[in-house]
């Protein structure tokens, strides 16, 4: 077993690492303070191909691997949450479904310019009464002639106003299964601009505050048949392993935050004084500071280990789980510990450890809290 | 249109210099980038491919880990790399480096060569003008802004206080000053293209038409006497007074110090 990097994977770090530090760092304070969307940062990053990093050449991806996409992520995160987050829910939750499940004409029509960056991606699968429980949806999606008429809404929506084209799920009918009655749920790809799907309101978050949260209303939008995203009542399956593949992305977004976090840490403790020494010179400091790096470290290990299962494994959501898990929990309780070491100054708004506390509490809730994480792995466990 | 880019995998000064015990730069200890005059080249060349479709060949000497460089600027959008790696081209001064490299573009075809200015570990800016010489090529050197018409490059050559617009016809050899351009960052895909990409290796026995005794250390006409890492000075003092004080605090520290 060898923990070395391959050369393309210690360059492509690289990559990220000087984009972030140069494009990405100087606007996170003010992404943050003012809660606007980085236009800008993401039109840099589609002209660099970091939109469409794990998609096949041939739908105009990067045609890298799901690791140098976790990298990216990672790396973002490391000096602002709400940039990873932007890549992580447009790959993971937009072209993943497409390129898994669409047809060769859903690929060349909406996977080809969301990969270039032309386009960007969001998902809708969360309503007010389906968070956790996905078989609590209430959107409807109805035949009427060659289209589908959707009716409902989507909240928490990452990338919600920003984004072009969406994975949004729905009821389409019921079935029995078991013997009990159970919600028929299907996928469809719908565009931004149809006739029918308009915005609800901006949620104001805690953390990933520049990352475009809004409502998705459907009043009668109107689907082309032909944007059923894989069969009719495989929706549930899409999401799930959709889901597979995002924790996978949320954990390199919570990794990334704990190590930026823990880069401040080290470098702000050594600069303080307190009773004429730095307070790295403390010895509660140093433990501490050896305790998250180790963590940082094994959360670092799960990721890795997680999107290596996801391009050599069929089924990944064990390894996903654990490292998502992990990642978020180690984030909090890092950033936490981070602020704590920064003492009074930690808490204001004037050091990025503030805004990387707050930024890491959401790890630990979308894309399956920690409590849905903890069933997954128990379920694999005791099957 | 075939350019060939001169690069030089140049110490990444933020890591700290280190020397070999003859004076010459330990080069194989310390952290590497692509030097910054090199890469605006890179990427004019790389504007020329985006234009016209040129293609766009990567040269450099060095040791085999200069391939790196290679491979970066291939990740850029570089077509080809060439290293010229040998053990008896090392410890090269300008002069020999030079030499060695025009040994090398005798074996290539090329309208333009583009090198960097100067490299941040010499900064002598001598090679790209010897190299042309050594081709009996017209040269530019400090390109501000590069364009071509026709069969010639227009290039708007760098002073203090003004420029110079020139026009040569090609083949021709420019050298780029970092500020031409913004260089562009590595794609994913190209990362990923470049570490399969095959490198060209040539040694001493490929450079054609150059002599023995002007390459490597031998053929070196430069001698290091001694070289070392700059000298931290001591974090100094702040201090706010009007002008007149200012002259007399100043006066009194001269003083102090014997320096008048």
């Amino acid at each position: 077993m060898d923990f070395t990097l391959r050369k393309e994977h210690e360059m492509a770090r690289a990559l990220f690492k000087e984009f972030a530090e140069k494009e990405v760092k100087p606007l996170a304070q003010e992404v943050d303070e003012t809660e606007v969307f980085p236009r800008g940062t993401v039109d840099k990053m589609a002209k660099n191909g970091f939109l469409g990093i794990p998609v096949p050449k041939e739908y105009g991806g990067q045609g890298c691997d799901p690791l140098t996409y976790v990298m990216c992520v990672e790396e973002l995160s490391k000096v602002c949450g709400t940039t990873g987050v932007i890549v992580s829910a447009h790959t993971s939750l937009c072209c993943d479904p497409i390129m898994t499940f669409g047809t060769e004409e859903q690929k060349q029509k909406y996977l080809v310019p969301l990969a270039k960056g032309e386009k960007l991606g969001a998902f809708g699968l969360t309503e007010p009464g389906a968070g956790t429980d996905a078989q609590g949806q209430q959107t409807k999606a109805v035949l009427d002639g060659k289209e589908y008429v959707l009716n409902g809404s989507k909240i928490f929506i990452t990338n919600g106003k920003e984004a072009d084209v969406y994975v949004v799920f729905a009821v389409t009918g019921m079935i029995e299964k078991r013997g009990r009655m159970m919600k028929e749920i299907s996928a469809f790809i719908v565009e931004k601009g149809m006739p029918g799907f308009t915005f609800g309101t901006k949620e104001k978050k805690m953390g990933i505050r520049g990352s475009s949260t809004y409502e998705l209303i459907f009043t009668d939008c109107r689907v082309p048949q032909e944007n059923m995203l894989g069969k009719q009542g495989q929706g549930f399956k899409i999401a799930m392993h959709t889901l597979d593949g995002g924790r996978i992305g949320i954990a390199a977004q919570a990794l990334g935050i704990a190590e930026g976090a823990l880069e401040r840490t080290i470098a702000y403790t050594k600069e303080r004084k307190q009773f004429g020494r730095s307070i790295a010179a403390q010895q509660n400091t140093q433990f501490q500071l050896a305790d998250m790096a180790t963590k940082v470290q094994a959360a670092q290990l799960l990721v890795y280990k997680a999107a290596m299962a996801k391009a050599s494994q069929k089924e990944y959501g064990f390894e996903a789980a654990q490292a998502k898990l992990y990642a978020a929990e180690v984030a909090m309780e890092v950033t936490t510990k981070a602020v704590q070491l920064h003492g009074g100054y930690g808490y204001t708004r004037e050091y990025d450890v503030e805004r990387m506390m707050r930024d890491a509490k959401i790890t630990e809730i979308y894309e399956g809290t920690s409590e849905v994480q903890r069933m997954v792995i128990s379920a694999a466990l005791l099957k | 249109m075939k350019v060939v880019v001169c690069i030089k995998q140049v110490p990444d000064t933020k890591g700290g210099v280190k020397f070999n015990p003859d004076g010459t730069l330990d080069r194989a200890a310390m952290m590497t980038i692509m030097n910054p005059d090199d890469k605006a080249g890179l990427e004019a060349a790389l504007r020329l491919k985006d234009q016209y479709g040129a293609e766009v060949t990567v040269l450099t000497m060095g040791l085999p880990k200069a391939e790196d460089v290679l491979r970066e600027a291939i990740a850029m959008g570089a077509d080809k790399g060439v290293l010229v790696t040998d053990r008896v081209l090392g410890g090269a001064d300008t002069w020999a480096t030079s030499q060695t490299l025009a040994g090398a573009l005798r074996n290539m075809d090329y309208d333009l060569i583009i090198t960097g200015r100067q490299a941040i570990d010499g900064d002598t800016a001598q090679v790209g003008p010897q190299i042309s010489e050594h081709l009996d090529i017209p040269v530019i050197s400090y390109a501000q802004s590069l364009k071509i018409e026709g069969d010639s490059v227009i290039v708007e050559r760098q002073y203090d206080d003004r420029y110079h617009v020139l026009k040569a016809k090609m083949p021709c050899l420019i050298t780029a000053l970092a500020e031409l351009n913004e260089p562009r960052y590595m794609t994913p895909g190209g990362i990923f293209d470049a570490c399969k990409a095959e490198i060209t290796v040539w040694g001493r026995a490929d450079l054609k038409d150059v002599e023995d005794s002007n390459l490597g250390l031998k053929g070196s006409p430069t001698q290091i006497a001694k070289a070392s890492d700059k000298v931290r000075k001591g974090a100094g003092e702040k201090v706010s007074l009007d002008p007149g004080e200012s002259v007399d605090y100043i006066v009194g520290k001269l003083k102090e110090k014997h320096v008048i």
